[in-house]
């Protein structure tokens, strides 16, 4: 198996969170979408660590779970407060930030 | 096709049909369990590629703890239907899905070009000898990258505590 | 005569400023100690001076040495270097001799004054920045210590800062010398485009071997000596920039005899002295003669109207300082600089004794409300007879002498100038003497209260006073015995351009020029007696001619309504209001409202909703990304 076909489906899912990210308004599909980036990026560093013959990108994956499990834990605890107060997690019912 | 190839289009196929019913699907629900679909593919793709160890802590990590998570959440704020009207208009939606689309062309075509670098012209021929294990993951670990490892462990902490000053906050808030 | 000996000359009231100026908080309490700190200083001067001036007066060679190089750059250099020859040692004569006694006396005319330090600070600074003056070796030397000076009247005049008048008075003089010392800049240029240099004897020996550049074609150097000469109208008060000095009275009485009399005023006569050369080529001296001898006739009218003891001594020295240009400009140098040291006596003198009546009359200038003060003050009276005899050119005393020597000059040059300087001398012997008549004699009309305290100055002030007065009396019989064969002349032969004098000889004969001048000034003292022994001017202008005088021909409100106030509202108007608040304040405030107009229409780009800032990040990264595969 050469090692594109990997990268064209990593490039592929990765696209498919970034519109998810773009188009859902609910806080946690777009998390779930956050995820998905991660995975694809994932499987690019295993192929292309794989390709190379070294494990350093199976080492860095692992960080990129551990990273993304604290990241999860943070957001969705975030997410929860915002509930809390605004009783929504639509994000585009969340915009104090306009200017 | 080589037993290898149908694995690989299976396996990709699943986990691509599971990231778009992630995005596609109302229901949270759906999604969450679409995305555990994906993940459990992908765990899969990593034991095609020999990166064992991988597809083991992807299993446990994501489809097993942060999934959990989701669905936890999920399930205690109680997020039924979702109201349909938003801010974000169809146009926009539209736009945002043109510009995925060419995202994922770009991304596709680096991953074409890219490994046909002379420089890498042994890839492929690599991918199908050398397997990596997780004896020396572990020792890539535990010497080399020793301290972002560690690091590692104050990040996860950092987190702990982050997330129990949130809930804690927010929970004197109400009383 | 050597090179320590000058530097010693000229930094000793350097170091008088500097003890003054920087600790006069602690000599405050002990105001005897930084007074004489100050005349010290400028005794040390007094006697390098003398001690330089031996040494030439018994056939020294002229010292002209740099010390070192100031500015140095690729085809030019500027050097600190001195030049003394018998000029420059004059000068030094006159500046350290009558500023020594003008720094004693003000030792006792400044007592209990707030800022008496300051005043010895700034004093000291003067006599520095004068030595400069006439030390340098070059034009540029000449014109840091020309600014220095120009610095010091400045912060003398507005001495009593309190007071409005002396501010204003202060800023007029600075003002109009601008006008001066701009000419003498761009005289400076000329020099430096024609010669390359501004040392006085490279410019000197090539313009005398008519070696340098024409920049202006065959006129160079009349357009360089007119440039300079503007300068020296500026500084030496001459028409039209005369207007200065009279009000420059607002400052400390010694400062106006050292400063308004005796020294500074008289660097423009010194500086054309010292250019003698280039006005000799150029020929350009009848016109600073002109220039000088209608400054002295109208100075002159003017003063027969004035009031105020210390203007009508100001208009006296404006037109004794027109006599030098005269003097000058006929080419009679030497006789210009006799002038000149004749008068630094007299006048500085009378400035001295006019302070000291104020001292005893509480500050009173107005010499309708003196009177009788001859029996009161006796040496102050005697003193001032003697300064005004000898500016009044009474036979044998000094200004007799020095006088004598321009008209007769004149008479060489053009029998016009003569003849307006005939009568400018018969006006000065009249003004003098009503001031005279009216002050020391007669009926006293001295205010009750003010008479009662009425006395004689203090010794360290009268000891001055005599000290000069007999140098004025006897200077000029020493000096100048023999006309245009005298010790004075003789002495100052050598210096450069002075030996070319064109007159003299040729004009008629010189016993019978001294009785013409004689004559008119008795007969100006006679006339003055005949009007002023027994009455008092009267306060209202009578005639129109009177009133035109008394009003000094208006010229202040003429240059009021033709320069000061469309200079005042093209500032208000054109600079003020339409290129500040219009073009300056506009392009600000312009720019600040493009700012706001366009914030405003980005403003509307944040809606606050994450999304879509996240689909305008992820825009450009496409952007980016096909730019980099694709077209690159």
């Amino acid at each position: 198996m050469a090692l594109e076909y990997y990268l064209v489906l990593s490039a592929l899912l990765f696209t498919t969170g970034v519109i998810g990210v773009l188009i859902r308004r609910n806080a946690i599909i777009i998390f779930m979408c956050i995820e998905l980036m991660l995975n694809a990026a994932n499987l690019a560093f295993v192929a292309i660590s794989r390709s190379l013959g070294e494990a350093s990108g199976q080492v860095f994956v692992i960080f990129v779970m551990a990273v993304a499990a604290a990241e999860v834990a943070i957001g969705l605890a975030i997410i929860v407060s915002v509930f809390k107060h605004r009783q929504t997690i639509n994000v585009d019912e969340v915009n104090s930030l306009k200017g | 096709m080589n037993p290898e190839q149908i694995l690989f289009i299976l396996f990709g196929a699943v986990s691509l049909i599971g990231a778009i019913a992630v995005i596609s699907f109302r229901h949270p629900i759906y999604s969450a369990l679409s995305l555990i679909v994906t993940f459990f593919a992908q765990a899969g793709l990593f034991i095609l590629l020999g990166a064992h160890f991988v597809a083991a802590v992807q299993v446990i990590v994501y489809a097993g703890a942060i999934m959990v998570l989701f669905l936890f959440v999920i399930m205690l704020l109680n997020l039924g239907t979702l109201s349909a009207k938003g801010a974000i208009s169809g146009k926009l939606k539209g736009f945002a899905v043109i510009l995925g689309i060419l995202l994922a062309i770009e991304g596709v075509y680096i991953a074409v070009k890219a490994p046909n670098d002379p420089a890498d012209a042994s890839a492929e021929t690599a991918i199908e000898s050398v397997s990596t294990t997780t004896y020396n993951i572990g020792e890539l670990l535990f010497n080399e990258y020793l301290l972002p490892f560690e690091v590692t462990s104050l990040i996860l902490l950092a987190a702990l505590i982050g997330v129990i000053v949130l809930v804690k906050r927010e929970s004197q808030e109400e009383s | 005569m050597s090179k320590e000996l000058i530097v010693v000359l000229l930094v000793a009231p350097l170091v008088g400023f500097l003890i003054n100026g920087l600790f006069g908080k602690w000599l405050k309490g002990n105001e005897k100690l930084s007074g004489w700190i100050g005349a010290l200083a400028v005794l040390v001067s007094l006697v390098c001076s003398i001690i330089a001036f031996t040494s030439l007066n018994s056939g020294a060679a002229p010292l002209d040495e740099t010390l070192y190089g100031w500015i140095t750059g690729e085809g030019f250099a500027f050097n600190i270097g001195f030049r003394v020859d018998a000029l420059t040692a004059v000068m030094l004569l006159v500046i350290t001799g009558v500023g020594f006694l003008i720094h004693v006396y003000s030792i006792g005319y400044m007592h209990g004054d707030e800022g008496y330090t300051r005043y010895f600070a700034y004093l000291n600074l003067f006599v520095f920045a004068m030595l400069i003056l006439v030390l340098g070796n070059n034009y540029l030397m000449m014109f840091v210590g020309w600014e220095g000076v120009g610095l010091c009247s400045y912060l003398l005049i507005g001495f009593w800062y309190e007071k409005q008048s002396a501010t204003d008075a202060g800023k007029k003089a600075f003002i109009v010398n601008r006008i001066g010392d701009f000419g003498f800049l761009l005289g400076m240029f000329t020099l430096f485009a024609a010669f390359g240099t501004l040392d006085f004897t490279t410019i000197f020996d090539a313009a005398e071997a008519g070696n340098f550049q024409q920049v202006f074609g065959a006129s160079t150097l009349v357009i360089a000596t007119l440039l300079l000469f503007v300068g020296a109208i500026g500084k030496s008060a001459q028409i039209p920039l005369y207007v200065w000095l009279p009000d420059a009275m607002e400052g400390p009485t010694p400062v106006s005899a050292l400063i308004h009399a005796a020294t500074m005023v008289t660097a423009g006569v010194y500086m054309i002295a010292r250019s003698a050369v280039l006005y000799n080529i150029a020929h350009t001296g009848e016109i600073v003669a002109w220039i000088g001898v209608l400054t002295a006739f109208f100075a002159a009218t003017i003063a027969l109207t004035q009031n105020d003891i210390k203007r009508i001594l100001a208009y006296s020295t404006v037109s004794q300082l027109g006599y030098m240009f005269v003097g000058v400009g006929v080419g009679a140098y030497a006789s210009g600089i006799f002038h000149l040291v004749t008068h630094a006596f007299f006048k500085g003198l009378m400035f001295l004794t006019a302070g000291s009546v104020m001292h005893a009359m509480a500050n009173e200038l107005d010499m309708r409300k003196m009177g009788g003060l001859k029996s009161k003050m006796p040496i102050t009276h005697w003193t001032f007879l003697v300064g005004a005899l000898a500016i009044a050119g009474f036979p044998f005393l000094s200004g007799f002498w020095s006088k004598d020597e321009i008209l007769h000059s004149a008479w060489g040059g053009s029998p016009l100038i003569y003849g307006i300087g005939l009568i400018t001398a018969f006006l000065t012997a009249f003004y003098m003497f009503r001031l005279i008549f009216v002050t020391f004699y007669g009926e006293s009309r001295v205010e009750p209260e003010v008479a009662s305290h009425l006395h004689e100055s203090p010794s360290v002030m009268w000891v001055p006073l005599v000290l000069l007065a007999i140098p004025s009396a006897l200077i000029g019989l020493l000096l100048g015995w023999g006309g245009h064969e005298s010790w004075f002349h003789h002495f100052t032969k050598a210096v450069a351009g002075f030996s070319s004098e064109a007159h003299g000889e040729a004009s008629g004969n010189v016993i019978l020029f001294m009785v013409i001048s004689s004559v008119v000034g008795l007969a100006g003292i006679a006339f003055a007696w005949t009007r002023y022994s027994k009455r008092v001017p009267s306060d209202e202008p009578t005639g129109a001619l009177h009133r035109l005088l008394a009003n000094k021909y208006y010229v202040d409100e003429v240059y009021n309504a033709l320069i000061v106030q469309p200079v005042k509202n093209g500032s208000h108007f054109l600079l003020w209001q339409l290129v500040d608040n219009g073009i300056i304040d506009g392009i600000v405030n312009g720019v600040a409202a493009l700012i706001r107009f366009v914030g405003g229409l980005l403003r509307r780009l944040q809606t606050g909703l994450v999304q879509v800032y996240i689909v305008s990040m992820v825009l450009g990264i496409v952007l980016f990304l096909a730019y980099y595969l694709f077209f690159t």
